[in-house]
């Protein structure tokens, strides 16, 4: 212990500013998974995350299934029941975690480097990923409290908002559906769905692995190998249908017992590879990015008082994420709200930026660029998201001059090309007065 | 004549834990305390001001007054207008914003460590400078109106909160919450804002507390270049304000709508603060409690309440040990269905009974201690929460070395302290007890649907 504490501390004040532009190494399993690496010395600690293309996206047509199957791989592995796997990481004050979106399910695992925790550690993960046992009983109970979750949603003005526009905005694509599912399908899911989805999607070629921490390349190289190698190769998840365009806007109340009404506004925005992703990220920025200083909280908020917060964001995603705004606010000034936002959006789109605004947006955006990438959980995040989607390797290295080179003109070429003002799904859920 | 109080790098070999690397601490001819702490893993640095007022140092009438003072502390002073501060961090790259709590109300930015100098002018201008302007205070009620119906009003856990908070403290001002009570948000006046501001916004009341790749002697010397000319202020003295003895269980009903059952439990537990020099160990013993209960998956409410027994759908324990007056040890949860609040109240009695009668394991207690050790380690990843320990303890009054010393003395606790500490404090002449009734919720089907179909 005393070795390990000192090792520390000699390395902190030996340590200069290697994170300003993390390396990243990357190379390919023996049986098919990607991997990105960043040697991140200064903490003896490291973080590892393994990524799958198994999102709700995947889920078919029970809604829930990825979902549920993301929180089984933790609840029986290799003869341990949840109590011990649970035990094992914490026995080493390693932390683990899992969660499941649209696009990607993810497992994480922090730990010490140190032998005594991470050699357990590491094997506990690599049980969890690769032999889940999917234990009856913890099926039941999950299913449970997946309902159980569904009725809390529907105490949640900003929930039963975000399930609605989803919906509206996707229609039958799979990104329509919530990865929480609904009580129908929920209630359907059967321990057999979720084995044949982890024989599917749990594949090597399936799987993305990030490592940020206080370990070497080859320890890295055998990290990764071991969690992956009891994964079959098996294959790389189909690519998901095109989202399509929305052909006509739709305004949807929902009346709710509520004192705010929550509004979400939106249309399909952008995908990971979106040519204009720069462009547009800069503009929206602008528009509604940058919290208090944005043209949206500038006049939401700052002129009128309208809202606590008032937002607007391209979430890219493998297909077209949403492009969503939205606000809260007293009831009977929802419309007056609504109509605020509204038409700061169809300025924006006729008059574009002007140069003070996209300067003091370039200076925001590339001027805190550090502040991206200053702790591995940060740079962990990018890691993932850059191997998920398989954005090329020098993504934050290129990120500041792609920011300097968007002009105003761009701005509004873009915005005119990809948003229209009068094609919008609007849901606002609240009460009457 | 300004004094440089401590330079700690000489320690750091010799003290047994984890040591904080390289801190620094001085105080100005003013008051003003700047503590500098060097991590040099990425070229940023985080500059926050802790100003010791927040919701606890507030009487009824003016409840949240300092949360909304925060909210105008953004809306101009002699040399800024409205909003300009957050539109010259954001010019300078720098993430900010700000927060109260019952102790504390504290700004911050995120830089990249040239631009330090920016913070400082910005903030040395708004300690002492701030304009409340009469038209911008009424739009900000607004605002803050909107946050506590976005917050509370409409959020049933929040409802329950806040009439627990009423129930469990009589006279302590943590009875009251720090958005502040509605009727007192509509009814602020600039008079009100301006008597705040003049009394708590001064450098002796403040700390400054700075954390990244920054040379601690360059910074004070920015530090007195901005702060030092501040004029100190005559602060008031905060009255004890010591919650009166409670005489026997107190139960409250809350009724919202709301689709599920939630309950909370909250017993009267001594902090840091609070603790006599003989029971200083309590604290960190309930700290062990709070950590056997909910500590992890591993832990027993998790093992026993919702895997073994399932009859929590969730359930947590609560405990915060830095706090300025004494507090609650607070366990919150939902039954599934099927189950109720009285057996959710059963059986985490049941397990408190186990904590009072049973020594917790070697095994439990070895658990405990390692994720304290780690997470020592884990939460040096960034710089601002580095920042907030040293921030929050200082305004609490006590000395930012307990965030170093808190992990001896968990590790130091037994499993006697722990049975000691759960049969003095867990008794039901503490205890408070409130439970959400839900109220059914209108019909959500669409009303309304305007604009007619869409197509894909």
């Amino acid at each position: 212990m005393a070795t390990r504490f000192l090792g520390l501390i000699l390395a902190l004040f030996m340590a200069t500013s290697v994170l300003a532009s993390p390396k990243i190494e990357h190379w390919t399993t023996s049986n098919g998974s990607r991997v990105y690496f960043v040697a991140a010395p200064e903490l003896p600690m490291v973080d590892i995350q393994v990524v799958f293309d198994a999102g709700s996206a995947r889920d078919g047509t029970l809604s829930g299934t990825a979902l549920l199957t993301n929180a089984m791989l933790n609840e029986g592995a290799n003869g341990l029941n949840a109590d011990q796997i649970a035990a094992a990481f914490e026995d080493v004050g390693a932390q683990f975690g899992n969660s499941s979106q649209r696009d990607m399910s993810m497992f994480s695992l922090r730990s010490l480097t140190a032998d005594y925790a991470l050699k357990p550690a590491v094997k506990m993960f690599e049980a969890v990923l690769t032999q889940p046992d999917f234990p009856s009983a913890s099926f039941e109970r999950i299913q449970k409290q997946m309902l159980i979750g569904l009725q809390a949603e529907k105490q949640s003005p900003a929930a039963i908002a975000s399930r609605t526009f989803y919906s509206k905005l996707y229609g039958n694509h799979p990104y329509g559906m919530m990865p929480a599912g609904n009580e129908q399908s929920v209630s359907q899911l059967t321990l057999a769905s979720l084995k044949r989805f982890y024989q599917q999607y749990y594949v090597a070629n399936n799987a993305v692995v990030i490592l940020v921490g206080a370990i070497n390349k080859p320890k890295a190289m055998q990290i990764a190998e071991q969690l992956v190698a009891n994964l079959t190769e098996g294959e790389k998840a189909k690519s998901l249908s095109p989202v399509s365009a929305l052909t006509k806007a739709e305004k949807i109340i929902i009346e709710h017992p509520s004192t705010q009404t929550h509004i979400v506004m939106g249309q399909p925005g952008i995908n990971r590879h979106d040519p204009d992703y720069f462009t547009l990220y800069v503009g929206n920025h602008i528009l509604g990015g940058s919290g208090l200083v944005s043209q949206l909280s500038n006049e939401v908020r700052e002129k009128r008082g309208l809202s606590y917060s008032v937002y607007s964001y391209f979430r890219p995603m493998r297909e077209l994420g949403p492009y969503q705004f939205g606000l809260q606010t007293r009831n009977n000034q929802a419309d007056e709200a609504l109509d605020v936002m509204q038409t700061t959006l169809k300025n924006f789109i006729s008059a574009g930026p002007t140069a003070a605004e996209l300067l003091a947006a370039k200076q925001n955006i590339t001027g805190g660029f550090a502040l991206r990438v200053d702790s591995n959980s940060k740079i962990a995040g990018y890691l993932a998201m850059i191997g998920f989607y398989g954005l090329p390797l020098d993504y934050l290295n290129t990120f500041k001059s792609k920011i300097n080179k968007v002009t105003i003109e761009q701005i509004k070429e873009a915005y005119a090309r990809r948003v229209q003002a009068d094609n919008m799904i609007t849901v606002m859920v609240g009460g009457k007065e | 004549m300004v004094i440089k109080i401590k330079q700690i790098i000489g320690l750091a070999l010799l003290l047994p834990t984890i040591v904080m690397a390289n801190v620094s601490e001085y105080q100005l001819d003013n008051g003003l305390k700047l503590i500098v702490k060097e991590d040099h893993r990425a070229p940023v640095v985080v500059s926050q001001v802790w100003y010791k007022v927040g919701s606890s140092y507030e009487h009824n009438g003016i409840t949240g007054i300092s949360h909304v003072l925060e909210h105008m502390m953004f809306k101009g002073t002699e040399n800024l207008g409205p909003n300009e501060f957050s539109q010259i961090i954001a010019a300078n790259g720098g993430r900010e914003n700000a927060f109260t709590g019952r102790d504390y109300t504290a700004y911050f930015q995120t830089l990249e460590k040239d631009r330090l100098e920016v913070s400082f002018r910005l903030e040395a201008e708004r300690m002492r400078k701030l304009v409340i302007d009469e038209a911008e205070l009424l739009k900000e009620r607004e605002v803050v109106a909107e946050e506590r119906r976005m917050r509370t009003e409409d959020n049933p856990h929040a409802l329950v909160r806040e009439a627990f908070n009423a129930a469990a403290f009589v006279n302590s001002p943590y009875h009251h919450p720090v958005i502040g009570w509605m009727s007192d948000i509509n009814n602020y006046e600039a008079v009100d804002l301006r008597a705040w501001y003049q009394k708590w916004y001064a450098p002796n009341n403040a700390t400054v507390v700075i954390v990244g790749d920054v040379e601690p002697e360059a910074v004070y010397k920015l530090a007195k270049q901005y702060f030092g000319p501040l004029k100190p202020e005559t602060t008031a003295t905060v009255k004890p304000q010591i919650e009166v003895v409670q005489r026997g269980k107190r139960t409250i009903e809350v009724k919202a709508p709301a689709k599920l059952p939630y309950m909370m439990m909250g017993w009267k537990v001594p902090v840091v603060n609070t603790a006599t020099e003989l029971e200083a160990w309590e604290p960190y013993a309930l700290e062990m409690l709070a950590g056997i209960l909910d500590g992890g998956d591993s832990a027993r409410f998790s093992r026993d309440l919702v895997r073994g027994d399932e009859i929590a759908a969730s359930v947590g324990a609560g405990y915060g040990l830095f706090s300025r007056l004494a507090d609650l040890f607070l366990v919150v949860g939902t039954p599934v269905k099927g189950k109720t609040i009285a057996d959710l109240q059963q059986a985490v009695m049941a397990q408190i009974k186990t904590l009072q009668t049973e020594l917790v394991s070697e095994q439990e207690l070895k658990r405990i201690k390692a994720q304290v050790v780690a997470n020592a380690v884990y939460e040096r990843d960034t710089v601002f929460y580095q920042a907030m320990q040293i921030g929050m303890l200082e305004t609490i009054g006590m000395d930012w070395q307990l965030s170093d010393a808190y992990v001896d003395n968990v590790q130091a606790v037994t499993a006697e302290q722990v049975r000691a500490v759960a049969k003095k404090y867990f008794i039901d002449k503490g205890l408070t007890v409130a439970e959400l009734i839900p109220l059914p919720l209108d019909s959500k089907k669409p009303v309304m649907s305007v604009g007619g179909r869409h197509g894909h």
